[in-house]
């Protein structure tokens, strides 16, 4: 059985990973992905992030349609987002965090 | 949708009908624990009643008289030592004010702990005989309060056991029922979400002010600057931020309006979703939403967990079909089915809805095996002191200097 990744959302940048993906795998996107193969570039441990497309330094990432942070390095489609590439705005000490009637994220 | 259950003297309906020992002191939790084993009555331990910290000791006494007042509990047994904090005649008072029977003892003036537990077994077997024994009267789900808990989440409790429970309160919210979402905690980075769902501004307005003080709360007691505020598991499982946590938490409560906040261990007067102000610690947290008269919880887990509450069932939803196999003595329904495809998360949402009813009809829920369970309040003074202490220290007050 082909290995799987959920998709939940159109803007999502990531996907969740059913199994474990090694390199050079192909990963069938589900959910909204509707099975679309996405080639995997490193290892992302089941139940882990991967990649869907090229994701710049700094850019907001998302899922469930929603920010859930922002990309500390450029990632590469294929690979694994997680705390070493994908930083929370959330509950931080010394970051200014505004927030009126949402999160202090761009709008999406 | 209609069950059996237990209408008691205040107008509310219990879908148990346990016979409840309150040690109202850590120092008697061993006589509680004793009669309740004896007995069939059920009973927890806990670590409060004594401290001088007033708010705190509120909290302790509310959270007992929740507990007593709770409609599945048909009568209760106060058990004081004789010198705490908790005040055992304000907590039995406000039990009686419900009209079902409560009696109390005091360990101090029965001759100690055996003394104690042997009247406490003769207190217990007289109360039994003062409620009824089969459920025999009519309720509607529509009575029910069902709170919504996560704990021991994984990557794929956010896509399938919570969105799963979110189509089960859709349903149970559509025929007139109430369902509880808290662990505000787990509401930081979801407030967009949540913002769309208040029913008014008031509630919108006051929701976003209750995440923030706890966004601002925790960012102040972390160790450090990092900002994940999730536990080592659930990183290990595959949450990278707090925002993607709780973004997956929320899906608990489906898609109806939020009618209503209140406070830990309150009870809600309006149907439909409403919002306890609880942390994120499982515990506090489902002691809360008992308190506020939940009857039962629906609890999904991603890595599993056996932790219940003496008095309404805690059904376990895992995200996955491995930890369902793993724990199957513990995990009541398992969501993973979405996760293999076979099965779609409204058919999850319906059997979920059916095990709700089920349950209510008198069905055992797999945490319900013991009558002894976990119990917990928020640690509030904790995080008060440790911010008081700061800044008096910051404003160079005399108490901080040496003498």
């Amino acid at each position: 059985m082909k290995k799987t990744a959920i998709q939940i959302k159109e803007i999502d940048h990531v996907a969740t990973a059913t199994a474990e993906l090694l390199p050079s795998e192909t990963v069938l996107v589900t959910g909204i992905g509707n099975g679309t193969p996405l080639q995997v570039e490193e290892r992302v441990p089941r139940g882990h992030k991967i990649a869907l497309r090229d994701i710049a330094a700094n850019e907001q990432i998302c899922k469930y349609g929603e920010v859930i942070g922002v990309a500390v390095a450029d990632i590469k489609g294929g690979h694994w987002v997680h705390i070493h590439n994908c930083r929370g705005a959330k509950g931080r000490r010394f970051d200014s965090n505004p927030i009126e009637n949402g999160d202090g994220y761009d709008e999406v | 949708m209609k069950f059996k259950g237990f209408r008691r003297t205040d107008g509310s309906i219990g879908i148990r009908n346990h016979i409840l020992v309150i040690p109202t002191v850590s120092c008697v939790n061993r006589v509680a624990l004793d009669i309740a084993t004896k007995t069939g009555a059920v009973t927890f331990m806990h670590p409060y009643g004594c401290t001088f910290d007033a708010v705190e000791n509120t909290t302790t006494e509310d959270t007992f008289i929740g507990h007593g007042c709770h409609p599945n509990v048909g009568a209760v047994l106060v058990l004081s030592l004789g010198c705490e904090t908790a005040s055992a005649l304000r907590i039995a008072e406000a039990i009686k004010a419900t009209g079902k029977p409560v009696e109390m003892l005091v360990v101090q003036k029965q001759g100690g702990a055996r003394a104690t537990r042997d009247t406490g077994i003769d207190t217990v077997e007289r109360l039994r005989k003062q409620t009824p024994s089969e459920p025999q009267d009519e309720g509607d789900v529509s009575e029910l309060i069902i709170a919504l808990e996560c704990g021991s989440s994984d990557a794929f409790s956010g896509l399938t056991a919570n969105p799963a429970v979110g189509e089960a309160a859709d349903v149970l919210v559509g025929a007139g029922g109430t369902v509880v979402l808290s662990e505000i905690t787990e509401m930081v980075g979801a407030e967009r979400v949540l913002w769309r769902r208040g029913k008014n501004d008031q509630i919108k307005q006051d929701l976003m002010k209750l995440i923030k003080e706890y966004e601002i709360e925790l960012s102040m007691t972390t160790q450090d600057d990092s900002g994940v505020f999730i536990s080592p598991g659930n990183i290990e499982g595959g949450l990278t931020t707090i925002e993607e946590k709780s973004l997956g938490c929320i899906y608990k409560a489906g898609t109806q309006p939020i009618v209503q906040i209140v406070k830990y261990g309150e009870r809600p007067t309006e149907k439909g979703v409403v919002i306890m102000d609880t942390p994120g610690f499982d515990i506090a947290s489902v002691t809360g939403k008992v308190a506020g008269g939940a009857h039962m919880v629906l609890f999904t887990t991603g890595k599993g967990t056996p932790t219940g509450s003496c008095i309404a069932p805690v059904l376990k939803i895992s995200s996955n079909n491995e930890t369902y196999q793993a724990m199957a003595d513990d995990i009541d329904l398992s969501a993973g089915d979405v996760l293999e495809g076979t099965k779609s998360l409204k058919q999850v949402g319906d059997e979920i809805v059916k095990l709700v009813m089920q349950v209510a009809n008198g069905k055992q829920g797999k945490s319900e095996y013991f009558n002894i369970q976990e119990f917990a309040i928020p640690n509030v003074s904790v995080v008060r002191k440790e911010v008081m202490h700061q800044k008096l220290a910051e404003q160079n007050d005399f108490r901080f200097q040496p003498s």
